[in-house]
Formats: structure tokens, C-alpha cells, sequence
């Protein structure tokens, strides 16, 4: 399958504190530190992190929000942003994002009719856009009379639907979703889901799906990819990803979710008592960035922060000193 | 009521709420008991009416808009609802305390950990004479419990000094400073990470099995239900719609809400995401007659649309309220 996004190396740092004439000092916030990875055609990357782990910012770079500080973002092998780090309109058209508050990425004062034609006006000038706008709310399984309702008459479900058709306005082939149903009741979400995983068979669309539901990525995601204060920490295939989580904070998070079956506790990898938080990614540790919370930490893992190494043939990568050790 | 096994005893408890238009019918007609010592969880979707049901048992609903036209909740043996004011704040202070769901609101950002710690302790010695001493001593005492480090250096900050699973800890330690019989955790780990959620209802259930105190979690998330409770209630548009052991419930639940519920959980062994629940969670200013749910139930009867189901039991630990175990029952 073809890459349709390629991240190389990717950093966002953003400066906190004024610098000015008379202050010099102002801190990084390293929120993404050198981040590779690949979404290919017609599968679904599911990025996992708590809060504060940078997965935010990754969507917004990729969709254009941010300029990268350093490294790339290829789309279909061409570089997302010119020399200035603008964007072109029609690279725009390509990527497009569902973020995971509909209640305030939808704009109170217009109706569905404004919000959906709004890209299609953009993007596609030439065609009839309330053609476009009843084909767009056929699409997501709406009623065309919804055109003229406003935001606050539809439930929180409904919203969200709303803003992944605006998503498709523009017939994206990478679509960004940041926490598409974490704002949702879980048999709403079921029904989000299906939602989601129709129009990727459909219209073959990628999904870079940014969520800290593991569980979810489990029935959801092709490929899963771990992220702690900026860094991916292991990638793989879900079911491998599942069945032999190799990272201790995967080990970590994987152990600490509250399930629902006897099947899925066997599931879980042994317990690793959660201990410490996330440090804050203005003061990132030595080392390892793990280090503070990590029960198997090793003098090695204070001093040098491990690399990414591959574990097994089918791409399941690893960046932690106990598999760099093993390969050595 | 002398003698009875439960600490808290909700009988036929109805709440409304006066609304342009009509009355919002919020809960309706419920019954819901807690056991000395026993954990029990109350489950639903946004809106079904769980915090509405737990502020009427601390009595802070604001009415109007809200009234409570029916309906009895007993704390050891006494109706709440007929309380005086002193009463009703003996009970608030030393029976029943609540952790809410989003401890950056429930903390106030003007003032220090110490004060705000400091005035539920003094509010519950109810002491006059000058205790700035042992307040302070039971402030770092409850500091010290929900295992933070340093109470003294914390107990002078601000919460916004604080991150998100530290405020939650204050917010524990405060709600069990007065040394409550009966606790009400509203969605306590939501807001959390669920590393950090798994620190602090580790850290809660130790405390309060510690302690034999009786607790109720409200939640949407029924992986926390099945970790931390004995005893399950599912809510549903107003209605408890099933009662269970914790382990019943999971292993053979009844209600097709509670079947539907369970099924949309996505599983960490795989299988796909369940279609979900059809249609929406009714409007209370007009509710659908007989069953509340029978709008979205799959297997409805005609009965369902024209009689409001009682519980029916299944046995001893196991209620329903669905006309399919009119029989059975």
C-alpha cells in the first residue's frame, strides 16, 4: 500500500515566556521532539497518549495549524508546506480534520447549510453547493431538512456528525481525527464508529485517529502508535500491538484500564502499578523521558535517551533500552 | 425506620423541574437503597438523571426551579427532605460528603489548599474556640492520606499549582477529612488520565475500605462499575431500569438498555464496535408514555407503550424493570 502521509522527524517546539528586549529568557516547550511515522492508504493510525504527550499538536501540524519547527510532512510524497512554511489552498483540500468538541468547533450563529458550504465555496466554486450540501448530509446518514437547523438543536451526536461532513466537504483522502467521540456516551460513540468506518470503506479514506482510548483502538485501528511527552514510543500492527505490548509504559497504560469481561482482564498485560504523572514537556528528564515512572529503570536509561529499534518483522517498533540491550 | 441494614434509603423519590412550558419530569418515581459499608454503583447516560438523584440526597437542588412533589430519602433511619437546616448540615458535614467529577471547578482558584481544606474542618468540629492548631494537624493528616508528598509546601499553594490528578487527591482528601459515613463520588476519574485514573480510585478504594465507608459512584464508564462496586444500579430517562450484584450484572444483564449498554462497549479483545442504541434519550418536558425506553427498544410490546413496569425480581440481588420478566418473575 502507498504512504499517503510521511512524517520524518518531525519537531514543534513553542517558546513560553515573553522574550523580549529586556527578558532573554524564555523556555521551549518541546511538545513534539522528532516524531516518524507513516499513515497508509486506507487504513486507520490510531496515535494514543494522555494528555500533555503532544498528540494534539501533531494533528494540528499535519492539517497545517503549526509549521513545523523541523523535519517533514510529506503528502503523497510532496512537502506539505513551501520554503516560507505557508500551504498551498489546493494542499489544504487534501487533509482535512474532525476535532473533538462539536459543541465549540461548530459556529452557534449559522446553520448546517452555512457551516457545509462553506469549504464546498472554497474548494469548489464551480459546482452547486446545495446540490453538494444535500449530497454531503446524504452521506452521513442526515436528513436534508437539517440544512436549517442551527448547532444547538441537534444533540451532541448529531453535531459531530455535522463536522465530519464538513470534514468531507472538500473530498479529503487523510482525515484527522482529534478525539472524534471522547465528548460522546458510548452508545453514541458505537454508532460515531460505524459511522466513521463506513465512509472509510466508501470513499477510501485514511484516519490518523488521535484518542487515548486504547480500547477503542483495539476494534478500530490498523496500526497503533503510543506517544509520551513528544516522542512515539512503540508502533505495530493492532493485534500484535495487543497481543505483545513490549514498552512498559504500553505495559503501563494497557494494565490500567478499566474493562468490562473476565476475557479482556486475561488480556492485559501484568499489572504495572501506575505510579508518578507525565513531567511537564517544559522540563523534560535526562535520558529516557520515561524514566520517572518506569518500574524496570537501569542507570543506562537516566543518561541516554534509547532509539527507535525494531522488534519482530511486521514493523513493530520499540524505543526503550530493555530491547536496544537485546539486539546489541 | 430503627434498625434498618442501609445507611441510605431513596423510596419513591420523584424530582421535577419547572420550565417554561410545563415540568421537566427528571426523576422519575425511583427507589434505591445503600447498604452499611457497601459500594454501589449508579449507572446512565448524559441526562438520565444520576446527579440530579444525588443532589436531592444532599438536599442542594435549587428550588425552585426543582421540586420533589413525591418521595422520601432516609439517612440512617431519618427523611432528609424533612430536615431543618441545622439538621440537614450536621448530615452534609459528618454524613454524607461528594467528590465531584471536575476537581479544577470543585476547587476554588483564590484561595489556598490550607483554607479551603481548613474551613471543612473547622466546619465540621463546629468548634468555636481557636483550633488553628489541630486544624492545621488534620489538614496534613488528610493530606497525608491520599498520599500526597509534602502537605505542608501544598497545603500553601493554589490549585492552580496543582496538576489535575493532585487536585483530585485534595478533593478526596477533603471529602473524607470530616470522616463521612456515606460518600458520593461523581464520575471521580473522568477528568483523568487513565494512568492517573487508575492511581486515584486505586487510592480511594483503599480509603474507604479502610475506613467501612458506604460509597456511591455515579459513572458512565461501567469498566470503573465493575472494578469498584458490589452492587449496580442502571438509570435510564429517570428510571432505574435494572438493579444487580456488580457480578450478575456483567455476567447476565437483563434489561435490553443494560444489554445495549454492555454491547456498545468497545472490548480490548477485539470483535468490532456494536451498532449502539437507535434514537435518542427522550424529552422530559413530554416523556413517552408506559416504558420509557420502549421508543428505542428493540423487542417492545404493546403493553410497554400503555403500563409504566414495576421492578420485577429475577431473585434475591437482581431486579428489572421490563414487562419481558413479567413472567418469569
Amino acid at each position: 500500500m502507498n504512504e499517503i502521509l510521511t512524517v520524518t522527524d518531525l519537531k514543534k517546539y513553542f517558546e513560553v515566556g515573553q522574550s523580549g528586549l529586556f527578558n532573554k529568557n524564555s523556555t521551549m516547550v518541546k511538545a513534539i521532539d522528532g516524531i516518524s511515522f507513516s499513515v497508509l492508504e486506507g487504513e486507520t493510525l490510531g496515535l494514543v497518549g494522555e494528555s500533555g504527550s503532544g498528540k494534539s499538536t501533531v494533528a494540528y501540524t499535519t492539517v497545517g495549524m503549526y509549521a513545523p519547527t523541523s523535519g517533514s510532512i510529506k503528502f503523497k510524497g510532496t512537502d506539505l508546506f513551501d520554503k516560507d512554511g505557508k500551504r498551498s489552498l489546493a494542499s489544504k483540500k487534501n487533509i482535512q480534520i474532525v476535532y473533538q468538541d462539536p459543541s465549540s468547533s461548530l459556529n452557534p450563529r449559522q446553520t448546517i447549510k452555512d457551516i457545509l458550504e462553506m469549504p464546498l465555496r472554497l474548494h469548489q466554486p464551480e459546482k452547486n453547493t446545495l446540490e453538494q450540501t444535500i449530497r454531503l448530509l446524504d452521506l452521513v446518514g442526515m436528513p436534508p431538512e437539517y440544512m436549517y437547523k442551527n448547532p444547538h438543536m441537534l444533540s451532541g451526536g448529531e453535531k459531530q456528525i455535522i463536522a465530519v461532513a464538513r470534514a468531507l466537504a472538500t473530498d479529503p483522502s487523510l482525515v484527522i481525527l482529534d478525539e472524534p467521540t471522547s465528548a460522546l456516551d458510548v452508545s453514541v460513540q458505537a454508532k460515531m464508529i460505524n459511522l466513521l468506518l463506513d465512509l472509510q470503506k466508501k470513499l477510501n479514506l485514511s484516519y490518523l485517529f488521535i484518542t487515548h482510548d486504547l480500547s477503542l483502538m483495539r476494534n478500530v485501528a490498523t496500526r497503533v502508535a503510543i506517544m509520551y511527552l513528544g516522542k512515539i514510543c512503540e508502533i505495530a500492527d493492532t493485534s500484535d500491538f495487543f497481543q505483545k505490548p513490549l514498552h512498559p509504559y504500553t505495559q503501563m497504560l494497557l494494565s490500567s484500564i478499566p474493562v468490562i469481561s473476565d476475557a479482556e482482564e486475561a488480556m492485559k498485560p501484568k499489572k504495572v502499578i501506575s505510579k508518578g504523572e507525565i513531567p511537564s514537556p517544559v522540563n523534560i528528564p535526562n535520558g529516557c523521558s520515561f524514566n520517572t515512572r518506569c518500574p524496570f529503570v537501569e542507570d543506562i536509561c537516566l543518561k541516554v535517551d534509547p532509539v527507535m529499534v525494531n522488534q519482530g518483522n511486521n514493523g513493530h517498533m520499540v524505543r526503550c533500552h530493555l530491547f536496544s540491550k537485546n539486539i546489541q | 425506620m430503627p434498625e434498618s441494614p442501609n445507611i441510605l434509603d431513596i423510596k419513591n423519590l420523584e424530582v421535577n423541574f419547572k420550565v417554561y412550558g410545563g415540568q421537566l419530569k427528571v426523576v422519575d418515581d425511583i427507589n434505591f437503597f445503600v447498604r452499611f459499608g457497601e459500594k454501589v454503583g449508579l449507572v446512565g447516560e448524559t441526562g438520565c438523571g444520576k446527579t440530579t438523584t444525588m443532589k436531592a440526597i444532599l438536599h442542594v437542588l435549587p428550588m425552585p426551579p426543582a421540586v420533589i412533589p413525591k418521595g422520601e430519602i432516609y439517612f440512617k433511619g431519618k427523611n432528609i427532605l424533612k430536615m431543618n437546616t441545622n439538621e440537614l448540615q450536621r448530615v452534609r458535614g459528618k454524613g454524607i460528603s461528594m467528590i465531584f467529577q471536575d476537581p479544577t471547578a470543585a476547587l476554588n482558584p483564590v484561595f489556598s489548599i490550607e483554607e479551603q481544606l481548613g474551613a471543612v474542618i473547622r466546619y465540621s468540629i463546629n468548634s468555636n474556640k481557636d483550633s488553628k492548631e489541630e486544624i492545621h494537624q488534620r489538614s496534613v493528616v488528610a493530606l497525608q492520606e491520599v498520599a500526597l508528598a509534602d502537605p505542608e509546601r501544598l497545603l500553601k499553594s493554589f490549585p492552580t499549582q496543582l496538576s489535575g490528578g493532585m487536585r483530585q487527591r485534595v478533593c478526596i482528601g477533603m471529602a473524607l477529612a470530616t470522616g463521612p459515613e456515606l460518600l458520593i463520588a461523581d464520575e471521580p476519574g473522568t477528568s483523568l488520565d487513565v494512568t492517573i485514573q487508575d492511581q486515584v480510585l486505586r487510592l480511594l478504594r483503599k480509603l474507604v475500605e479502610e475506613k467501612n465507608t458506604s460509597v456511591i459512584f455515579i459513572t458512565h464508564s461501567l469498566g470503573i462499575v465493575r472494578e469498584m462496586t458490589d452492587r449496580v444500579y442502571v438509570m435510564y430517562a429517570g428510571d432505574i431500569v435494572e438493579v444487580a450484584t456488580t457480578k450478575k450484572m456483567f455476567a447476565n444483564p437483563r434489561h435490553p438498555y443494560t444489554k445495549g449498554l454492555i454491547s456498545t462497549v468497545p472490548r480490548l479483545t477485539g470483535g468490532g464496535v456494536a451498532s449502539g442504541i437507535a434514537g435518542r434519550i427522550p424529552n422530559y418536558l413530554h416523556p413517552p408514555t408506559g416504558c420509557r425506553f420502549h421508543p428505542r427498544c428493540s423487542s417492545v410490546m404493546d403493553i410497554c407503550k400503555q403500563q409504566k413496569p414495576v421492578a420485577y425480581n429475577l431473585d434475591e440481588d437482581h431486579q428489572v424493570a421490563c414487562f419481558l420478566y413479567q413472567k418469569e418473575a
